[in-house]
């Protein structure tokens, strides 16, 4: 007797409200029976209930999704596939997506971060790509509170133990601390792959008969509903059954047999098994094709006794790949997984009839269109409102810090847990695995070669979510902005970005305009850095307690390196080298580091931003580092030109004297935007300053082991040894305390 | 000279020592899939880094069952240069190549840095072109490259002179006298945690570990030479 017997009847279903558990609304309920013309079994609500989740359908989100620009001639792939793609010339290409696992890693740090960044490399792989890098992008509370020490170490242990696994360098990315982080972790992985354009592969069911293929790990009953509790509050009581078991190794092997199977002409489409697993696989391919599947749920691998249709189609065990390959040559398939140690396993075929149908012992269990859960999941135009506290921050007199000692200062900013070194963190990830990493953790933007060209690959997360809580729009143009500064500090042209959108409860007026905000923030800046969305993820319900976290849509972004002897570094190389800076403060303060570290909390307006000063700004930056001319570049942004200076002095052994034209508060802490600190040889300056119009000469790297500001009515010198040793120090130091 | 690069489910860095052969040494180099059973024609052995078999049950452990390793064995026994790095050193241990053990590193947590080898002896045929006592720069990255061994075992690689690597001026994970790297008494096996393979090529900023290998292909040059003449 199958287990089904156990499950509410339709009619049941209806009276008890039994889809409300799920997470279907009343009226998306009775949408569901209007498109089947009958009440839903017990699988087909589960079926709706996933596909129809934000995380699964964008159903708030999509209305501001749809303005990104996605368009460009670099772009091979946009949104809508498992990763998006850009061309980098000779016949080579770049996949890459961000992806949140926030939930997961909240309830259990450890699988909920590692899945995580299984999940993402089955993106880019899915797609023919050999993934070459990752990134991340964390958030967490405050360090001194134990279960936030708990969430940091775990997630970075979580991150590291799957990517050293499978060979993968983790090679860049950020993390910031925060209040507003405490119960509520963010971690967003990136991965980047590379791929010819010929072996581009897309998520399609195409072909009448042809056969529907089960490969990789087993299906178990955990991670059902994951995402429907990826689209909801986090609460106390939150299930530790909805997060998945990640099993590196089986991705290892999936991943080079996957590779294998691309070069394959038998292959017709593959897609990971993601969030949703086989719902979501099955009905995606078969719609974006324009066919259905029929698929029997016996022939599923299943790792435990008596699963029910239910529990099959929405289990979310890892390391899963649906593909779909040309009728009669499955044995061909067969052998290529057999060498990796894996099964591939005949599950269904492609039907003329767009249905998802799906056969249980003999019996058909759900009868489903494609096109309904994939595609037309209803679409919600929330309400969005202005916050009064946007209002008031506006409105706010500017604020401007009290300076009396700069070496204090400046060693309490350098050893803020945001900037201090993150050595902690990325020791523990193996960033050099593949040989290929030019530029280690640590630097603006992280760099990749390209084996057996000259070109190289700069990449980088960026999001100061401090300055999106005071003003969405201008802090969305920075953070893309932001990261765009690190790619050109290092060489590279800016090509793309990939964003993850962070927020709170999109039901909240107030959070829905921080989203639409921040959106169009974003695209300005896109527009105007010609870098287009090419793929994404939104994790909205970031909230506990009522308390959503500050407004963070994490930007990762790929530029292109043209030859590798133009890689550039932010430390400064020699003495005697003059030191520039682009761009003149003007005492920006709000959301600032030094507001956040003498006040406690972030207020007044963000930065300004110009989005056309910035883009000369960074194009005669890349012109003058592709002619050779810079030694060093550093973007400035938390803590100012201070921060920047020094550590770009740390590791060296130098020191730099530099001469500032106004109040040294303003000149060193304030965090004015579109600036750089450059590096020039004596001999290029007069070349570089005819690139750089707004190059303002400092002063000179020098060999003393001290760094020396003077201005009209000042001459401070600090210590950069201590200053590095704060630096280094603190957030080993907060991992050390025991408490 | 003509090597192999011995792959396993889950070797990942199998493609990094086949490039530090083939592009930074400049020989011919093939990969060897653990099914196979000889390693006939082959000159040198290579172990590569990784989670071979996901380093399930004991870093190395499942590997030295494979089908290839026999092979292995048999190539060490013929005198031919056998070199395990990182998951390799590993699977020579489990093997019985080598004496001793791994423990997990001393923080308990995985490391990955750049960090400065002393090469305590430069007369075998893997150290050959360094210096005694030479401090060179080679990254590592292993969670479990704690060496242990008992005392006796620990006299006896003192007294033949075993022990090839030590950690310079800071121990990272805690290894017994500093141990980085240590030969059979033969000479002809290597295992090593640091990775040579990922200090091959000066693009990546430091080619410190192709010396190693420089000195795989004098030794195999001396020895054909000698052996043709």
């Amino acid at each position: 007797m199958p287990l089904t017997h156990l499950e509410p009847s339709p009619e049941q279903i209806e009276q008890d409200k039994v889809y409300r558990k799920m997470g279907l609304s009343e009226k998306e309920y009775e949408n569901v029976k209007n498109i089947l013309g009958r009440r839903p079994n017990y699988t087909e609500t589960g079926l709706f209930s996933v596909m129809w989740s934000e995380h699964c359908s964008y159903k708030t989100s999509k209305p501001v999704l749809k303005t990104f620009p996605t368009k460009g001639k670099q772009v091979l792939q946009g949104p809508g596939e498992g990763a998006g793609i850009v061309d980098i010339g000779d016949g080579q290409a770049v996949a890459f997506k961000i992806e949140s696992h926030n939930h997961p890693s909240a309830v259990e740090p450890y699988q909920g971060a590692a899945t995580g960044v299984g999940g993402i490399i089955r993106d880019v792989f899915s797609m023919g790509a050999r993934p070459i890098a990752m990134l991340n992008s964390l958030r967490f509370g405050d360090p001194s509170i134990p279960r936030v020490k708990y969430l940091f170490e775990q997630i970075v242990a979580g991150i590291a133990g799957y990517g050293n696994c499978i060979g993968i360098p983790t090679v860049g990315g950020e993390i910031a601390f925060d209040p507003c982080y405490n119960e509520n972790p963010l971690v967003n992985a990136m991965c980047v792959g590379l791929i010819n354009h010929e072996d581009i592969q897309v998520g399609q069911a195409r072909g009448l008969g042809n056969t529907v293929m089960y490969v990789g790990a087993t299906t178990g009953r955990d991670g059902i509903h994951g995402a429907t509790f990826a689209s909801e509050e986090l609460t106390e009581d939150a299930e530790r059954s909805a997060v998945q078991v990640g099993d590196p190794f089986m991705e290892k092997l999936l991943l080079e047999a996957c590779l294998e199977l691309i070069k394959h002409d038998a292959l017709v489409g593959i897609q990971d098994m993601g969030a949703a697993g086989l719902v979501s696989s099955s009905s995606e391919m078969a719609s974006k094709a324009g066919m259905g599947i029929h698929m029997n749920l016996d022939d599923i691998p299943q790792r435990e006794t008596n699963m029910t249709p239910y529990e099959m189609m929405l289990s979310e065990s890892q390391e899963r790949m649906l593909i779909v390959v040309k009728k009669g040559r499955e044995d061909e398939i067969t052998a290529i997984f057999e060498k990796w140690g894996l099964h591939a396993v005949t599950v269904g075929e492609v039907i003329e009839e767009k249905v998802l149908r799906l056969e249980h012992k003999g019996e058909i269990v759900a009868e489903v269109p494609v096109d309904a859960l994939a595609e037309d999941a209803p679409v919600y135009h929330m309400p969005s409102e202005e916050p009064a506290k946007y209002r008031e921050n506006q409105t706010m007199a500017p604020w401007k810090p009290q300076v009396d000692n700069i070496q204090e200062t400046l060693t309490k900013l350098v050893s803020l847990p945001t900037i201090a070194s993150k050595e902690w963190v990325y020791r523990q990830y193996d960033h050099m695995v593949q040989t290929n990493t030019v530029v280690a953790p640590g630097s603006d933007a992280a760099v990749v070669r390209i084996r057996g060209t000259r070109k190289a690959l700069a990449m980088t997360t960026d999001c100061n979510a401090k300055y999106l809580a005071l003003d969405p729009l201008v802090g969305g143009q920075i953070a893309v902005s932001e990261a765009a500064r690190n790619i050109v500090c290092s060489g590279g042209l800016p090509l793309a970005i990939t964003d993850c959108l962070n927020f709170g409860n999109p039901e909240k007026p107030e959070v829905f305009w921080e989203i639409e905000q921040a959106a169009k923030g974003m695209s300005d800046a896109c527009l105007s850095l010609n870098t287009p969305v090419i793929s994404g993820n939104v994790s909205l319900y970031n909230e506990t307690n009522k308390h959503a976290i500050d407004p963070t849509p994490v930007v990762g972004m790929v530029g292109l390196i043209k030859d590798i002897d133009h890689v550039t570094t932010s430390e400064f190389k020699q003495a005697g080298d003059a030191i520039y800076v682009i761009g003149k403060a003007d005492g920006s303060f709000g959301g600032s580091a030094i507001q956040l570290l003498q006040e406690g909390n972030a207020f007044g307006k963000a930065p300004a931003l110009d989005l056309a000063i910035e883009e000369q700004r960074q194009a005669q930056l890349l012109e003058a580092i592709q002619s050779g001319y810079v030694q060093s570049a550093h973007d400035l942004s938390d803590g100012g030109l201070g921060v920047a200076l020094a550590e770009s002095v740390f590791g060296t052994g130098l020191g730099a004297e530099v001469e500032l034209a106004n109040d040294l508060a303003i000149e060193l802490f304030s965090e004015t935007q579109s600036r750089f600190l450059v590096s020039v040889t004596e001999e290029n300056r007069e070349a570089f300053e005819a690139i750089v119009n707004d190059a303002i000469f400092l002063g000179h790297v020098t060999d003393k082991q001290s760094i020396q500001f003077s201005s009209k009515n000042d001459v401070v010198t600090v210590n950069p040894v201590e200053l590095e040793k704060a630096w280094k120090g603190a957030l080993t130091c907060f991992m050390k305390t025991e408490n | 000279m003509k090597a192999a690069v011995i792959v396993f489910p889950g070797s990942n860095c199998d493609q990094d020592m086949f490039y530090a052969i083939k592009e930074g040494l400049g020989e011919e180099v093939e990969y060897v899939w653990h099914t196979e059973t000889s390693l006939d024609g082959f000159d040198a052995v290579l172990i590569p880094g990784g989670f071979s078999y996901g380093d399930y049950l004991r870093s190395g452990a499942i590997a030295r069952f494979a089908n290839i390793m026999p092979a292995v064995i048999q190539a060490a026994k013929e005198g031919k240069p056998v070199l395990g790095v990182c998951n390799g050193f590993q699977i020579l241990l489990e093997a019985g190549l080598l004496p001793g053990a791994m423990l997990r590193n001393r923080d308990l947590k995985f490391i990955c840095e750049t960090v400065p080898l002393k090469v305590v002896n430069p007369n075998t045929q893997f150290t050959s072109e360094y210096k005694q006592d030479e401090i060179i720069q080679i990254p590592i990255a292993h969670g479990e490259g704690n060496y242990y061994c008992n005392e006796e075992t620990l006299a006896e690689l003192k007294a033949n002179n075993q022990i090839v690597f030590t950690y310079d001026s800071q121990n990272p994970n805690g290894s017994l006298a500093d141990i980085a790297g240590i030969v059979n008494k033969e000479g002809n096996v290597l295992g090593m945690m640091p990775h040579p393979e990922r200090a091959a090529d000066l693009v990546l900023g430091n080619d410190d570990g192709l010396k190693l290998f420089q000195s795989i292909l004098k030794h195999w040059r001396d020895y054909h030479a000698a052996y043709t003449s």
